[in-house]
């Protein structure tokens, strides 16, 4: 593939233009699901296409691009996307969030506050919060337009009843303004508190062909119960190579004898901590 | 209370139904009264199922009006918007299915089953839910450890009996019942029956119920209708009926004759 | 000190090398062209075309090729492809009653004006292994018959006026496109015959074959299957008129099904319908099954629960590129999910535990 035969950020921008509208009337009806006829990209479906388009869209030419899968720059499907955008928009890239003016995620929010004029994109795989309560998509958009969030309570309840705590560990539901329930895409629920960003946060699902939006500053509520407060909980340790108490941290296997530590999985946090002379029990010294 | 009973709870008028050709039910009218239970009975085919089904909403008839009180004025339930259609079942109506898993989240346990309605109407108290939930589990003579155990691990009777403890939690002004006690045993049908009686006389219930059992209606109705090939027959005070009965087809009804 | 694994970009380079020399395979075998797949593989490439929506024996042959025989990967290249193709504007109808059969049976009249045409079929080869073909073996010219002067009328047309037919009303409504706008359920006719044309022929094979075995199960005939050239025509703005751009090989299939009747309308036959891009007949007359199965509602048939009666699961689920897509994404990296089920789940052992000793004090 080579740059030239293909359109700025590879699609046409007749397309651009379809899913600019959509983004422009997710960001006007906040956790709302707005069907978008989402293209069929050089990625698999489940590779991020949505987050992809999203991007392709809102991209301009002076723009510096982040892509973190799993919150980290360097794993494999980031690395392929940032290439992607690289080559068919020409566009910088960073790995630092505080440089990047779009940052295309999946599965993480960054640790560093996101600032206004930021735009977090993020790749969906199931838009619907209510789909595996009830599979059909003619009665999930019935209940979104008719308020009945009951069932999504059942599941809470069911949960309690069974566990004594809310057992959703990612894709924790929420609840936007007051009225849209709204998958936050499978983040971990420690990132939940998050979603309350002066960053524009878009969220695109290719193979669902669902497009919705957070403008800056919109109330996003975790689901929970008044006497079962939701929790948003990490392991507790600190990074061992930062020291970061306050992280994500991701689980890595040391030895064959059940050796392990925790490590930030927000790579460029992680490196900028070191950076400022932090250390962990693992660090440089 | 006199306010209350100036005007029905229900008034349907004109009610017709039919599939292709064939009658469902025809030109059905009459008034519930507040706390009245209305029995509707009649062979297998005679339309009482389709005419409950269109009282309840669940299938649109092609003529007629089934009037509800909202907030002191009859309104239409059949021009009722979607939501405001949802809202009714949610909150002043009720629906028990003849089997219970029709009405029930067989996947959820019996207390979240119980829960639900107070969930979809904003209870967002795990502790206050449970402890209705709990109440209600008691009054339909569930065991309080068999809170957490999902229907399917239920018998027939205790499903029956957890669907009405769902449906009544959060106080309907109006219960349907299509057959509640059919597919039962016979000495469980008696528990559920006096069950029900002892709920219709405290709460103070407005009923409409379907069944071909005519103790059942003898048990529990104020009134009955007789149902035949789509039409209402004959209809009056219950024991008026099933004592004096006028039209042909309820004397063979009522003596038996017909295996219903 | 403990350093991150990094390098996934290597990684990737390297695995793609890999993979290019796997697909070149032995280098003292000849490399196969781009043609030699294009005509001796026809019936993949149909495949390709029909599932990948784009007619082009050479596009698609070149997809066969690069991902080494996958077909549905075959398929993935081309509707990737095919998103970047600017859009002219769209053909007139095609014409299936003016097509040049290569194969054209029924099996609901012994014998039909424009006769019966067996074309170039396996039904009725014993499939013995042809050793031959091992040893290179070369095949005789088949013999030429005179070409068919005049259209082939379609054998739904005679029982269509004699009204023993139901009628498809005939509408210049532009359908849906479903390239171009999100699917949106309920969906019509139009909608559901184009998403079923695109559909993984497995998929639909499945669920046609399940209608068969009773899972709403519709009596089909293969009132007419037919295989041949048509031609495409475009509306030129600036002239004014249709003009002939090119040929396409499609396969179509009409079904006559049980009949159907009601208070307004005597019993009469219905139908079912299939049309795909080259020969794919078996992906033809399953797309007719599966049709007829989904027109339950408009047909007030009995909604019996099966498989093939739900609109709305067989439209979500005949895309094999959607599915492989989702199915496979798994693989991907999911650490930061499965980080937080694990401290959930070693959260709740621990209350578990904790519960117990309680309980044992």
């Amino acid at each position: 593939m080579t740059a030239d035969q293909y359109n700025f950020a590879y699609l046409d921008e007749q397309t651009k233009r379809m899913i600019r509208r959509a983004i422009l009337k997710g960001l006007a009806v906040p956790g709302y699901q707005v069907p978008f006829a989402s293209r069929e990209m050089p990625m698999p479906y489940g590779w991020g296409t949505g987050g992809v388009q999203v991007t392709a869209a809102t991209l301009v030419p002076d723009d510096r691009l982040k892509v973190i899968d799993q919150g980290a720059d360097d794993t494999t499907n980031a690395v392929s996307i940032r290439k992607f955008f690289e080559r068919t928009a020409g566009v910088a890239v960073t790995e630092a969030t505080t440089e990047a003016s779009i940052i295309q995620t999946r599965h993480r929010i960054p640790e560093t506050p996101l600032r206004e004029g930021q735009i977090l994109v993020y790749q969906v795989p199931i838009p619907e919060p209510l789909r595996f309560l009830e599979p059909r998509e003619t009665e999930t958009r019935k209940m979104h337009a008719l308020e009945e969030y009951g069932l999504m309570h059942v599941k809470l309840y069911e949960d309690i009843a069974r566990h004594g705590t809310i057992a959703t560990a990612y894709a924790y539901p929420v609840q936007v303004e007051g009225r849209y329930v709204m998958d936050p895409s499978p983040i971990p629920k420690f990132d939940n508190p998050k979603l309350e960003s002066p960053a524009i946060q878009l969220f695109g699902a290719g193979r669902e062909q669902r497009i919705y939006a957070l403008p800056p500053y919109t109330q996003v509520v975790s689901l929970d119960f008044e006497d079962h407060p939701f929790d948003p909980s990490r392991a507790d340790y600190p990074c061992a190579v930062c020291g970061a108490v306050d992280s994500y941290l991701d689980e890595v296997i040391t030895d064959d004898a059940g050796g392990r530590m925790f490590l930030c999985s927000d790579t460029d946090y992680c490196g900028q901590r070191q950076a400022a002379g932090h250390t962990g029990t693992e660090g440089a010294p | 209370m006199t306010a209350a009973l100036e005007q029905p709870l229900l008034q349907v008028r004109g009610v017709t139904k039919h599939y292709g050709a064939r009658l469902g039910c025809g030109d059905v009218s009459f008034d519930l009264w507040p706390g009245e239970v209305m029995g509707i009975v009649g062979e297998s085919g005679s339309g009482k199922s389709t005419l409950l089904s269109c009282l309840a909403g669940h299938l649109p008839p092609d003529a007629g009006e089934v009037r509800f009180d909202v907030d002191g004025s009859l309104r239409d339930t059949l021009q009722l918007t979607e939501p405001e259609r949802r809202r009714l079942h949610r909150t002043d109506w009720a629906f028990v299915h003849q089997h219970a898993r029709d009405g029930l989240r067989m996947g959820v346990s019996a207390g979240g089953n119980v829960g639900e309605r107070l969930m979809a109407i904003g209870a967002r108290n795990y502790g206050e839910i449970r402890s209705q939930a709990a109440d209600w589990l008691n009054r339909v003579e569930i065991a309080a450890e068999r809170m957490d155990d999902r229907p399917t691990a239920f018998s027939g009777g205790m499903q029956q009996r957890l669907q009405i403890a769902r449906n009544l939690v959060t106080g309907p002004r109006l219960v349907f019942m299509d057959e509640p006690t059919g597919g039962l045993d016979v000495s469980v049908q008696a528990r559920l029956l006096d069950l029900l009686r002892g709920l219709v006389r405290e709460m103070g219930l407005s009923a409409i119920i379907v069944t071909h059992d005519l103790a059942v209606v003898r048990l529990l109705a104020d009134r009955l209708m007789v149902m035949k090939d789509g039409r209402v027959v004959e209809q009056g005070l219950t024991d008026q009926v099933l004592d004096d009965p006028q039209h042909g087809y309820t004397q063979l009804l009522v003596s038996s004759v017909l295996q219903v | 000190m403990y350093v991150a694994v990094k390098g996934g970009a290597r990684a990737i380079d390297n695995a793609h090398a890999w993979l290019a020399e796997e697909r070149r395979g032995d280098r003292t075998v000849p490399e196969m062209t781009v043609a030699q797949i294009r005509e001796q593989m026809g019936l993949a490439v149909n495949r390709v075309m029909a599932e990948g929506s784009l007619y082009d024996p050479d596009l698609a042959a070149l997809a066969i090729k690069q991902a080494r025989g996958d077909l549905i990967e075959a398929i993935f290249l081309i509707r990737a492809y095919r998103t970047t193709l600017p859009r002219f504007g769209g053909a007139q109808p095609i014409d299936t009653g003016n097509m040049a059969c290569d194969r054209r049976i029924s099996a609901t009249f012994k014998d039909v004006p424009g006769g019966q045409v067996l074309g170039p079929t396996f039904d009725y080869t014993h499939r013995l292994l042809d050793f031959m073909l091992a040893a290179d073996g070369d095949v005789p010219e088949a013999a030429m018959g005179d070409p068919a002067g005049d259209p082939v009328p379609h054998v739904t047309e005679f029982l269509n006026s004699e009204g023993l037919i139901q009628p498809e009303p005939e509408s210049d409504a532009v359908p849906r496109d479903l390239t171009r706008e999100p699917l949106e359920l309920p969906a019509d006719r139009a909608l559901r015959l184009q998403s079923l044309a695109r559909a993984d022929e497995g998929f639909l094979l499945g669920l046609a074959y399940s209608t068969q075995r009773g899972y709403a199960r519709n009596h089909a005939f293969v009132g007419e299957l037919r295989i041949g050239s048509v031609a495409v025509e475009m509306d030129i703005p600036d002239l004014g008129f249709a003009i002939e751009i090119g040929e396409i090989t499609v396969t179509e299939c009409e079904t006559v099904n049980q009949f159907t009747g009601s208070k307004t309308e005597p019993p009469q036959f219905t139908r079912g319908y299939g049309l795909v891009f080259g020969q794919t007949e078996r992906k033809a007359i399953a797309m007719a099954l599966v049709d007829r199965a989904m027109r339950w509602e408009e047909l007030g048939e009995e909604n019996v629960g099966a498989p093939a009666q739900d609109t709305e699961f067989v439209l979500s689920h005949c895309d094999n590129i959607q599915a492989t897509g989702f199915l496979e994404h798994i693989k991907l990296p999911h650490y930061v999910d499965f980080q937080s089920e694990l401290e959930l789940i070693r959260k709740l052992r621990a209350q578990a535990k904790a519960a117990g000793q309680e309980d044992a004090t």
